[in-house]
């Protein structure tokens, strides 16, 4: 099952800025919502996203219930090596989800 | 199935059941709002002065449904070790909880920028606030319509 889809440019030049979009599969819950029964539904969200180029930390994401379902995080980094962009996102209830994609850096 | 009794029976549960939860809503519940949006602010500012430019957010000036509001923040900066974003935050001044997202980066992100989605409890104000590496904050806000609110329960209020 994916829970994550991340998009990156398979290849690019060297110091080129290269757009990157990533998508995680997760509700959100906020923790604001009620039942039908009028109990609170407990929050249950992704708390951080973290983006490491070749083990290098370059963005990173403090989540907030007021984050929409299915996060989408889309920013920007520096082509700067041939190697690996590691994505994690963690959050409550255990939710921990990797994902890498691999760029050729010319 | 459900038979019409027990529609009944559900409605008029639901409807005592939203008179208690109007019962218990806090009649400053704007105030509270105002003040923890402030607060909110001073956690990341301190009391440095925050100045209007340099961040641009982009947001729809009207919107359908408050649960997923496309929102992208870009700030003028030349992004070198020496001039840099540290960080860049988002706030709303109605939602629950007025934090949405902060973003720690650097100069290997190349441009300071993020676009997301976001719920909107009601028609409000979004600001967005960047951190510099000199530790100067700018800040841009925008205002935006929402028709259906995100969380229902507290469009109640």
């Amino acid at each position: 099952m994916a829970r994550a889809i991340v998009n990156v440019p398979a290849r690019a030049k060297r110091g080129e800025i290269v757009e990157v979009k990533t998508l995680a599969q997760h509700p959100m819950e906020t923790g604001f919502r009620r039942t039908q029964t009028g109990e609170l539904i407990p929050r249950d969200i992704i708390r951080r996203f973290t983006c490491t180029y070749n083990g290098t930390e370059v963005y990173r994401v403090d989540l907030h219930p007021a984050m929409s379902a299915n996060p989408l995080i889309a920013f920007s980094t520096i082509a700067t090596e041939t190697g690996t962009i590691a994505f994690q996102w963690a959050g409550d209830n255990g939710y921990s989800v990797t994902e890498t994609a691999s760029i050729r850096v010319e | 199935m459900t038979t019409r009794r027990e529609f009944l029976a559900l409605a008029a549960t639901s409807l005592a059941l939203s008179e208690a939860a109007r019962a218990q809503l806090d009649p400053n519940l704007a105030a509270n709002r105002k003040a923890a949006f402030q607060e909110a602010l001073r956690r990341i500012v301190g009391d440095t002065q925050v100045r209007r430019g340099r961040v641009k957010l982009q947001l729809p000036p009207l919107i359908d449904n408050g649960n997923s509001v496309p929102l992208s923040v870009a700030v003028e900066s030349a992004m070198t070790e020496a001039d840099h974003v540290r960080a860049i935050h988002v706030l709303t001044e109605k939602n629950p909880l007025p934090d949405v997202a902060s973003v720690r980066l650097g100069p290997r992100a190349g441009r300071a920028t993020l676009s997301t989605r976001v719920r909107l409890a009601d028609t409000q104000s979004v600001t967005a606030i960047a951190q510099m590496s000199d530790g100067s904050f700018w800040s841009d806000s925008a205002e935006v319509v929402v028709t259906l609110s995100a969380c229902l329960e507290e469009g109640l209020i």
